[in-house]
């Protein structure tokens, strides 16, 4: 194993362990600023209860998304130094920009929010968690102008070795950096939501809090539904300009391999042992063209075109992504998100039909559902990183170039190796602690400390 | 050119913020199992710094951040020079991030004694590492002509930089106790002034040590002449003083302990400027404010950024400590965490 190899494995494990938390911060945060702002209009002390509720597990999913974003900021100098020098002039502003701007505001005033219920006025502290909300949304923008100039380079220029920023205007107005950040954010408010549906229709089955617990399932089912179809509505123009701009990505995620026109959608389809060549496929005629312009016929370029003009613009090599990889991450995406959006339409239905007990299996499968959204997240990312391969910046820069050259395997495979049994430790505690205190319902939301168990040895009976 | 001395000025500044917030944090983390006995009274320390640890955290972010930005050469040669000195401090932060919120959700003793020691070893740890690579900084390491680091992780462990790392902790611990003093009432408060006493001796001890040591033993402090001298000086002096005030006006002990770190931080930054590491291999490979910088463009772009955020957040951040000024007692009915 070469260093580049392992530290794309660190890069990719480390920001997709990252991203599971991120989603259901950006999201359960503007819930729960929903819900204390209905506290604060009507004074109801169960609504204060449901906020505590959810804020709770919201801040035990808040502090796993700091402490691995930590390693984000840190690793693109540990591991890609090469690549740090060459767009850091860019690249490290919307990071620190990043900081200043969005985790100083989301981090103060969270802590602000934790101890603040008793010393600030209500309203105010209804502000504050505004604040944590607006914080973590800045935030995913800034990160996702620094991973739209990766995709999709602008203002800049090349001088005396290194990309160097010339506009900034235009890089915090990248066209692919807000669809990506569109898309993001109903991303977040979808993993909110299905994970409130989840929690809740664990409750209601169970009769605890019902009249709580359906506050926030309508809630959730309806933000879900629209946000799932925004989700879908920004992926799918994120998926016309890809074509633009990223030819070679829109082409892997469809295995398009020759140029037609009009040109056919595959459906379902067989790859190489490789990934990199399709073996068979099965097509619907002239649906590509259609689903890029709207009528049945218009040319779409395919992956050997696109690769025969880029050996002629960047000389000799492969700039084939793996195009199994995409092809499929990008299918179970949109099959889901298809999924989701009937799952939010049906609960939302049965919400305004006062929940009839013919239908309380649907209550049975949202827990399960709470996974979807993760699936379809991460399916996202790996669609996103991967279909840009070989490039890190797209035609400026290629992964490989951008490697820490003072780095041995070894060192790396440590890192990887701590990193990875680290996270998974972490993972299992965090699971425990949600679901246990999910579980619990209202009463989880009371105190933000559970009381000490006395130990058993200082009880005489010595039961337990 | 300006901007280059502004932005050296503004990472210095977010270093020097990290320390000295952050500073009390590690302190009252590596204290946590010797001061507090009971739970109750462990939960009162945790609650000391429970609104503010993670916005003080914001601060190295931004620092590695504005690093990035300013001076991207200097973050790409420190990062990954310094790659398993770094990954062990991540590994230290993300446990001590999660131990603060996890441990009060479950009530079992075992379960909170885990999370206890990991907030300990860990803040240990992140303040003997950091003592570690800001020493290796200040002292040079093994970069070659194309300002990539040459050196092991073995490298960085040498006798100045553990003592530096020690430097760390003793003043990180004695900040630690002056904040406690500050922030506790009744018996837990008699407690920490105690230990901020009798920690005091060897605090001064060790970091004047250190200082000396590292003046004397690189040729930056020399070089600099009075002004990179009389900083070490001044953190010594505000060292003693925080002596004086212990116990009596500890408001003003902690100030002086704040003041130790701005001035031994401060001292760091002027010894190495204009550079921003050293290069043993060379004094022709050092990293320099210039050869390691953005392009004027970017600097002028991020100047306009950070003189308009910084007076915000440091406003936001100063209220904080307003609302949350009170003295923490160890209640179960008054605690959140």
């Amino acid at each position: 194993m070469d260093i580049v190899l392992l530290s794309r494995w660190q890069f990719a494990l480390t920001t997709i362990y990252h991203f599971f938390f991120v989603p259901l911060t950006l999201g359960l945060g503007v819930f729960v600023a929903v819900l204390e702002t209905m506290y604060v209009k009507t004074g109801n002390p169960e609504t204060k209860r449901l906020t505590k509720f959810w804020g709770k597990l919201f801040l035990i999913n808040y502090a796993m998304g700091v402490v691995t974003g930590l390693v984000m900021e840190f690793q693109f100098g540990m591991n890609w130094s090469e690549y740090s020098r060459f767009v850091g002039d860019i690249f490290g502003a919307p990071l620190a920009i990043e900081g200043l701007l969005a985790f100083f505001l989301e981090s103060t005033f969270l802590g602000v929010w934790i101890f603040g219920w008793e010393r600030l006025s209500k309203k105010l502290h209804a502000v504050v968690i505004w604040l944590v909300a607006i914080g973590s949304t800045l935030s995913a923008f800034f990160i996702l102008a620094a991973n739209g100039f990766m995709q999709n380079p602008v203002g800049f220029v090349i001088n005396g070795g290194r990309a160097e920023m010339v506009n900034f205007g235009a890089l915090l107005g990248n066209p692919r950096a807000w669809y990506l950040f569109l898309h993001t954010i109903s991303s977040g408010l979808v993993t909110a939501s299905f994970f409130i549906l989840g929690f809740s229709a664990y409750h209601l089955l169970r009769k605890k809090d019902v009249e709580a617990f359906k506050t926030s399932f309508k809630l959730a089912a309806v933000i879900g539904f629209i946000s799932t179809v925004l989700v879908i509505g920004t992926g799918h123009v994120q998926g016309l300009y890809l074509k633009q701009v990223q030819p070679m990505a829109a082409a892997a995620s469809e295995a398009h391999f020759e140029t037609q026109d009009p040109a056919d959608f595959s459906l379902i389809a067989g790859f190489t042992p490789d990934g990199k060549e399709l073996v068979w496929s099965v097509d619907i005629p002239r649906a590509l063209s259609f689903l890029y312009y709207f009528k049945f016929s218009g040319e779409v370029e395919g992956i050997n075109n696109i690769q025969a003009q880029y050996e002629q613009q960047y000389g000799p090599g492969d700039y084939v992504p793996l195009v199994a990889l995409d092809y499929w991450t990008f299918r179970f995406m949109v099959a889901l998100g298809f999924l989701m959006a009937l799952i939010t339409l049906v609960v939302w239905f049965y919400a305004a039909k006062k929940y009839p007990a013919k239908w309380s299996w649907l209550l049975k499968i949202m827990p399960i559902g709470i996974v979807l959204p993760y699936l379809v997240n991460t399916a996202g990312w790996i669609l996103t990183e991967t279909a840009r391969q070989p490039w890190v910046v797209t035609g400026l820069m290629q992964t490989r170039d951008a490697v820490s050259p003072n780095l041995t395997p070894g060192t790396v495979l440590i890192s990887l190796v701590g990193f990875v049994v680290v996270y998974a430790v972490l993972m299992g505690v965090d699971l425990y602690l949600l679901i246990r205190n999910a579980k619990k319902g209202l009463a989880a939301g009371d105190s933000d400390s559970e009381p000490l168990e006395v130990p058993a040895v200082e009880k005489k009976s010595g039961g337990k | 050119m300006t901007l280059n001395i502004l932005w050296f000025i503004l990472v210095a500044v977010l270093y020097i913020g990290f320390f000295f917030l952050e500073g009390f944090d590690f302190g009252v983390g590596m204290l946590l199992p010797l001061l507090g006995k009971k739970d109750e009274e462990r939960r009162a320390i945790i609650n000391t710094i429970g609104p503010h640890w993670d916005g003080n955290e914001v601060w190295l972010i931004t620092a590695g951040g504005a690093t990035f930005a300013a001076f991207p050469n200097w973050y790409a040669a420190l990062f990954s020079g310094f790659y398993l000195g770094f990954f062990l401090l991540l590994l230290a932060l993300i446990f001590r991030g999660v131990a603060f919120e996890f441990r009060s959700k479950i009530g079992s003793p075992k379960w909170r004694n885990t999370w206890d020691i990991l907030i300990s070893v860990s803040s240990f740890l992140a303040a003997f590492l950091l003592g570690v690579v800001f020493t290796n900084i200040v002292k040079g390491v093994p970069i070659n002509a194309n300002q990539v680091y040459t050196g092991t992780f073995f490298t960085l462990i040498n006798p100045i930089a553990i003592m530096g790392g020690v430097a760390m902790i003793v003043i990180f611990m004695l900040h630690g106790a002056n904040f406690l003093s500050l922030k506790l009432s009744d018996d837990l408060h008699v407690r920490a002034v105690k230990v901020a006493k009798t920690f005091w001796v060897t605090t001064l001890a060790l970091s004047a040590a250190y200082l000396i040591w590292l003046v004397f033993n690189t040729n930056t402090f020399v070089e600099k002449g009075l002004v990179a001298m009389i900083l070490p000086l001044l953190a010594a002096v505000a060292l003693v003083l925080t002596r004086v005030f212990m116990g009596k006006k500890e408001g003003w002990a902690f100030a002086m302990t704040g003041l130790t770190i701005f001035f031994a931080v401060s001292s760091l930054f002027v010894a190495l400027f204009p550079n921003v590491m050293i290069s043993s291999t060379s004094p022709d490979f050092n990293l320099t404010i210039t050869n390691a910088s953005s392009s004027p463009y970017t600097l002028k772009v991020m100047t306009i950024v950070a003189c308009v955020m910084v007076p915000i957040v440091l406003a936001y951040q100063i209220w904080t400590y307003v609302i949350f000024r009170k003295r923490v007692k160890a209640d179960a009915k008054t605690l959140t965490y």
